[in-house]
């Protein structure tokens, strides 16, 4: 199978649904002449022209609203958001109209309509430019959020969102995009909202999501040397989250470490824990754990950027600690 | 609405005086600083268009009076904002559509939905919150949509309409098949940065889409003047290099009119137009407003001088239509909203499954 980053197999994805689906256009700041900021749209205008890759001004909320009365009507809009970041300013129409025209409307319309960009870490830029923000969207019914981890996730996933009769949030990383892995070539749809047991395990369930399975997995292969088995569960959506998988793996492991790049406040992990004490109580052997970034703004220092997420020490930390072996 | 090809200007009607507001002298129509939109290939309506007109205008009124009323009787709950003196921009512009065009609008929008040809009895069992109404009582007074007459629903976002309306102009023209948009929104809105970036993209890209800011004297509770660096909308679509255009919005016709023009011309692609109707609403923002910003003289010299019914009725009248014929129809309009009433109060109310249908596809 070919080993391909993960930008690679995001463009995979969008050329093979284009050059399927007239409808699909691509709209955002640069993702055309310039080949996008992170050159995942890289070729795309070359290859389907301006009409169906569009570069749009710097200006988040009338763009991606544009995109959502598109999708309203019969388009199927790929919306770029350079990061995430700035897609606060469009936040708006994404969670007031994207998220609520169909059940305001009592049916009569929805929007297929994917917006997509990095989220999370960078590499120290600061404040403004790096934060995890996948539980603002995940907050709102009517939204699916899709949070991949490795290139062929992305790929798959990407596929499925480009075919959804609903508006995907889609969120890569800035950190993931050189990352490689095995990719299939041409056809290759993952369903949202499916999480998949990246590393099975006996003694204990970590659930991440997003650049978390990488710690995550990172610790699972040191401790696996001390003859300690974990489960690594990639949840890859967070909206829908799906619980039956994790629940599943907490019955067989009885414990359970969440790591997430986010704040620790009203975080996804925070309803995966509510989740996991309200359905499996009676399976734990310890209390939940949950990793979280520091509950600050990044800073710019490198060292002080590198205390801010959970890291592979930590999850093995965490590991040990639900174990009574810490 | 096939209508023979007139010069418009024969048929416009006589311009009536504006009663000026205390709070603000931008309330006479002329055109903006960047040019009005070319007449030349404007229709005036037929007889039978000026009828419905009449028609819609009535039955909008009468069935926000009556929403009103119902309101009143706890009937109808949330906020309720009423068109009651804005008839003639919704249906004017409504009446100037295409039946494929598109219309979107923000919250005072049950008007525009019945002027674009809604069922008044789903539009009122939608106030009453009831499982027969256009969001199966779920989206109640800010939310109308009925997507068969391509209205696109109303949105209770101050301006949060404006790049949806641009969305569907963009969809026109990437599916090249002849459609535009006419997107309503409140003298508050043009703030919002939502116009000013939809402005944009639509000029850049020249989109067929035409701007109607319902310039009505007062963003909720404040005027024009307090919240406005320039009062004149009409100019305020210069920074974006197109046509703005200032309309009596109290008449029918000349909303018509105007609007029927910056169709044709986004229709050519041409791009977008701003037209800035000047109206006045007769009655509070919401129902919940008690309007100490305005005094009594100035809403009645609105409603003795400026009434869009009384407007229209003066139209048909120099076209030979008669009090009893208008009586006639005020007589049906009447009668439909009894019916619409009664359909609602009788209508089924949502179950309690219906709470989870509509959030996602299935």
């Amino acid at each position: 199978m070919p080993v391909i980053q993960y930008r690679e197999a995001l463009n995979q994805a969008l050329r093979e649904e284009m050059s399927r689906d007239p409808n699909i256009f691509i709209m955002g700041e640069e993702v055309g002449a310039y080949d996008g900021a992170f050159k995942v749209t890289q070729g795309l205008m070359k290859e389907f022209g301006k009409e169906r890759v569009v570069d749009s001004p710097i200006s988040e909320l009338g763009f991606v609203g544009l995109g959502i009365g598109a999708s309203m009507v019969g388009l199927r809009p790929v919306i770029e958001v350079m990061t995430w970041n700035f897609a606060i300013l469009a936040m708006d129409q994404i969670v007031n109209n994207a998220a609520k025209v169909r059940y305001m409307s009592g049916g009569q319309l929805h929007c297929p309509i994917v917006f997509r960009g990095p989220t999370g870490a960078g590499t120290q830029l600061s404040s403004q430019h790096s934060q995890m923000l996948e539980a603002q969207y995940a907050y709102f019914p009517g939204l699916k959020v899709v949070t991949p981890g490795t290139p062929r996730d992305a790929k798959g996933l990407l596929k499925a969102a480009l075919r959804e009769q609903d508006p995907v949030v889609f969120m890569e990383s800035e950190l993931l995009y050189s990352v490689k892995g095995e990719v299939e070539t041409g056809e290759l749809v993952i369903p949202i909202g499916q999480a998949e047991v990246k590393r099975p395990g006996e003694h204990v369930t970590v659930v991440c999501w997003h650049r978390m399975i990488y710690p995550a997995l990172e610790a699972a292969t040191k401790l696996a040397q001390e003859g300690i088995e974990v489960e690594v569960v990639d949840m890859r959506t967070v909206r829908p989250l799906d619980l039956p998988t994790v629940l599943a793996s907490v019955r067989k492991t009885n414990r359970c470490v969440v790591v997430e790049e986010a704040w620790p406040i009203a975080s996804v992990g925070s309803s995966i824990v509510d989740a996991v004490q309200r359905e499996a109580f009676d399976d734990l052997d310890a209390p939940v754990i949950r990793l979280n970034a520091k509950d600050v703004p990044m800073p710019y220092n490198k060292k002080l950027e590198g205390m801010y997420a959970p890291t592979a020490d930590d999850v093995a930390a965490a590991v040990k600690k639900v174990l009574y072996i810490g | 609405m096939a209508a023979r090809v007139r010069k418009a200007a024969q048929t416009r009607p006589r311009e009536r005086p504006v009663a000026v507001s205390k709070t603000s002298s931008a309330v006479s129509p002329k055109s903006g600083a960047n040019g009005a939109v070319t007449s030349k290939e404007a229709a005036a309506p037929s007889k039978d268009v000026q009828l419905l007109m009449y028609r819609r205008m009535a039955l909008i009124r009468r069935f926000e009076e009556r929403a009103g009323q119902s309101y009143g009787q706890g009937k109808i709950a949330g906020f309720c904002h009423l068109y009651i003196g804005q008839e003639a921009v919704g249906v004017g512009a409504a009446l100037a559509c295409a039946a494929t065009d598109y219309t979107i609008d923000g919250y005072r929008e049950h008007g525009h939905a019945l002027a674009r040809g809604a069922d008044p009895k789903r539009v009122m069992a939608e106030l009453y919150g009831r499982k027969p109404g256009y969001a199966k009582g779920k989206g109640g007074s800010m939310h109308i949509f009925d997507v068969e007459h391509r209205f696109m629903g109303g949105y209770g976002i101050v301006g949060g309409q404006i790049p949806l309306a641009t969305g569907f102009g963009w969809a026109s023209r990437y599916k090249r098949d002849g459609t535009a948009t006419v997107c309503f929104f409140g003298d508050a809105a043009i703030n919002q940065g939502a116009y000013h970036e939809s402005l944009n993209m639509a000029s850049l890209w020249k989109l067929p889409v035409v701007y109607v800011v319902e310039n009505n004297l007062y963003g909720m509770g404040t005027p024009i003047a307090v919240s406005n660096a320039i009062t004149d909308f009409s100019k305020r679509s210069g920074d974006y290099g197109i046509p703005g255009e200032a309309v009596d919005g109290m008449d029918a016709l000349a909303m018509y009119d105007a609007t029927q023009r910056a169709l044709a011309r986004a229709k050519r692609g041409e791009g977008p137009t701003l037209l800035e109707a000047r109206c006045y609403r007769f009655r509070g923002h919401s129902m919940a407003d008690p309007q100490t910003y305005r005094t009594k003289e100035e809403v009645e010299d609105y409603r003795t001088h400026k009434d869009p019914l009384n407007i229209m009725k003066g139209h048909l009248a120099k076209l030979g239509v008669g009090d009893a014929e208008l009586e006639k129809i005020q007589s049906e309009v009447n009668a439909e909203v009894d019916e619409a009433l009664k359909f609602s109060d009788q209508a089924a109310e949502p179950e309690g499954q219906d709470l989870y249908e509509d959030v996602l596809g299935h």
